[in-house]
């Protein structure tokens, strides 16, 4: 349950130019860079590993689906569905402009995006409607859903768990992007997640836990995962602004409008030639 | 979920036991595969159907905001989930479920309020959902069906339920209070009487109480007309602004806040159409109600039948005193 070492590194490429969208749209309005790059490795082993996705740009009626309930990290969907065909590259630089929806939270009007997000702690039960169909169906999809771990705050993920657990939604797996922020904040600085191991078990949810950034241990976890009925939740520990040292982890790096200069200097930095240097304010919500 | 039944298995649900709605639900679900029933641990209306509709039955519990989010996921699947729990923590602990998830999407989630308005009787003011057709009504897509009893509910209901938009549903078992119309389409009220001195315009519970006062108004000489309006959301406008037009007084009549219900309806119809009536609201204004049983409801709240008529005669008194109503500038 290894990838070859020729798809660790087509991952790794494919990570890379994900991450290189994710910077183009960090300027004109911004984005939430941070927590964009940091999802960054889970989305392209899933959307490349696990699931069908030819099955989810053509909506074949038995695909997997995956819910992007931390709708904030959307540059890093849509960078990845640029460069797997989804919707075209250049469509991106509609970022933030009206006569696209390439706005700072996922929608249906995006091939590839199955139900929109932005407010936190919806799609968990929004999947375990669509997993509850794909068993009346005798279907063997599974549906997967990407939370953040500030999201983890809001009650009606752990109403959801109960709910899961209960009503045994086999076919749903969660992800969290555990990047220890959330806005301005460290988790457990303010609302302490840990033990997080154990609060899912708690509620009735078998756990699994792996680097969110090495792709082949990701891949060896959900594939660990898949081999017993859900629902479960593999916590993917991340780093927040992966892959630029001049934003990782730092709590002022959350939202960022960059300059086009700025871009250009972190571009270099993502490909390791040089430091960026940055001006731009950060954004401050506490 | 150890009994995994194939889409196309219909189970066959009879019960000699079933209450009319839940025989109407069996029917829609032997008819169309479609169908789910759902509740959030409110098993009142359906109790029933729990056990003979297999996985198409689903209790999550205590869990508004879970079961909305759920029933989103189902029906963006092609389901019609037909969700239930009482009015006040439907429509306002999942509140933002139904807005985000249901009424964003435009999905045909069918959300069915039980012990809204004064059904709620002695519960206390949590359990008052008095502003329910306001704050359902102010989401895109979703409709509002409030039948004054259960045959009016049942008279509805499939045209509601087959609708593919979203829609509240003001739940009630009440006896009937009048014989309805059996023409039913949805934004269509049906209305008793000649338009005269008076015209109660109302829905819900309270019609029976409007035909109660109706009856005293026409022992004192006054003529009324009744309009049940049946659904608020798409509302009967041209049967409003006619009654509104021909009536001397309306009456508009209802069990809820009168911020944002049929009064604020009325009132954004008639501006909207430069008409001008003489409106009486009789609603709940800016406060709960008396929690209490039903006829002591009625009556500590002045919404019984007599108090109705009385109202309506202490108003029209008023109305006829030129000075009550001339505008002074000082």
């Amino acid at each position: 349950m290894h990838l070859s070492p020729s798809e660790i590194r087509h991952t790794r490429d494919l990570a890379l130019r994900v991450r290189e969208h994710i910077i183009r749209m960090s300027t004109n309005g911004g984005c939430f860079i941070g927590a964009s790059l940091s999802c960054v490795e889970i989305l392209c082993v899933l959307y490349q590993h696990i699931v069908d996705s030819e099955a989810i740009r053509t909506k074949r009626e038995d695909r997997d689906v995956v819910l992007l309930s931390k709708g904030h990290d959307v540059p890093a969907l849509y960078g990845l569905f640029a460069e797997l065909g989804f919707l075209d590259a250049s469509r991106l630089q509609n970022h933030l402009k009206a006569n696209d929806n390439i706005y700072w939270h996922p929608n249906r009007a995006i091939p590839g995006v199955e139900f929109h997000s932005g407010s936190l702690g919806h799609l968990i039960s929004v999947g375990m409607g669509i997993a509850y169909d794909m068993q009346m169906r005798e279907q063997h999809s599974r549906v997967f859903v990407i939370l953040g771990d500030g999201e983890l705050n809001e009650g009606s993920i752990w109403e959801a768990c109960l709910v899961a657990a209960s009503r045994g939604i086999r076919n749903l797996y969660l992800v969290v992007d555990r990047n220890h922020f959330q806005a301005n904040i460290q988790t457990e600085e303010l609302n302490p997640l840990e033990p997080l191991d154990a609060k899912f078990k708690a509620f009735g949810l078998k756990t699994f836990a792996c680097s969110g950034h090495d792709v082949d241990k990701l891949y060896t976890e959900f594939r660990r995962m898949l081999q017993s009925p859900g629902p479960s939740v593999l916590v993917a520990d991340t780093t927040r602004g992966k892959g630029l040292p001049s934003i990782e982890a730092r709590a002022d790096r959350w939202f960022c409008n960059f300059s086009t200069d700025e871009v250009d200097d972190l571009l270099l930095e993502l490909h390791g030639q040089h430091s960026a240097s940055l001006h731009s304010p950060a954004l401050h919500v506490r | 979920m150890a009994n995994i039944l194939p889409l196309f298995t219909v189970p066959h649900c009879t019960c000699a036991n079933m209450n009319p709605y839940e025989t109407l639900l069996s029917q829609l679900l032997n008819n169309d595969d479609r169908t789910i029933i759902m509740t959030a641990e409110n098993r009142a209306a359906i109790r029933h159907l729990s056990t003979t509709i297999g996985q198409r039955f689903i209790d999550v519990g205590i869990c508004e905001q879970s079961m909305i989010g759920m029933a989103a996921g189902l029906a963006l699947r092609g389901r019609i989930p037909i969700v239930h729990a009482l009015s006040a923590f439907l429509c306002m602990r999942a509140f933002e479920f139904i807005r985000t998830d249901v009424g964003i999407a435009n999905l045909p989630v069918k959300l069915v309020g039980g012990v809204a308005g004064i059904l709620s009787e002695a519960n206390g003011p949590t359990h008052q959902a008095l502003e329910d057709v306001s704050i359902m009504s102010g989401i895109p897509h979703v409709g509002v069906f409030c039948p004054a009893d259960e045959e009016d509910m049942l008279i509805g209901l499939p045209s509601i339920l087959s609708s593919p938009q979203p829609f509240y549903i003001r739940y009630t078992n009440a006896p009937r209070s009048i014989k309805h119309s059996r023409e039913f389409s949805i934004g269509q009220a049906e209305t008793f009487g000649e338009h005269g001195d008076v015209s109660i315009i109302t829905y819900g519970p309270l019609l029976r109480q409007a035909f109660l006062a109706a009856e005293l108004l026409n022992a004192r000489g006054l003529s009324v007309s009744i309009v049940n309006v049946r659904c608020l959301k798409p509302i009967d406008e041209e049967t409003l602004l006619i009654a509104a037009q021909r009536a001397t007084v309306v009456v508009t009549l209802e069990d809820h806040f009168q911020r944002g219900g049929l009064y604020s309806i009325l009132c954004e119809l008639l501006v909207r159409h430069g008409a001008q009536a003489t409106v009486l609201p009789i609603a709940f204004d800016e406060r709960w109600f008396q929690p209490a049983m039903m006829d002591d409801v009625l009556k500590h709240e002045k919404m019984d039948g007599f108090a109705i008529a009385q109202r309506i005669e202490d108003f029209i008194e008023t109305y006829r005193q030129p000075e009550s109503w001339q505008i002074h500038y000082s």
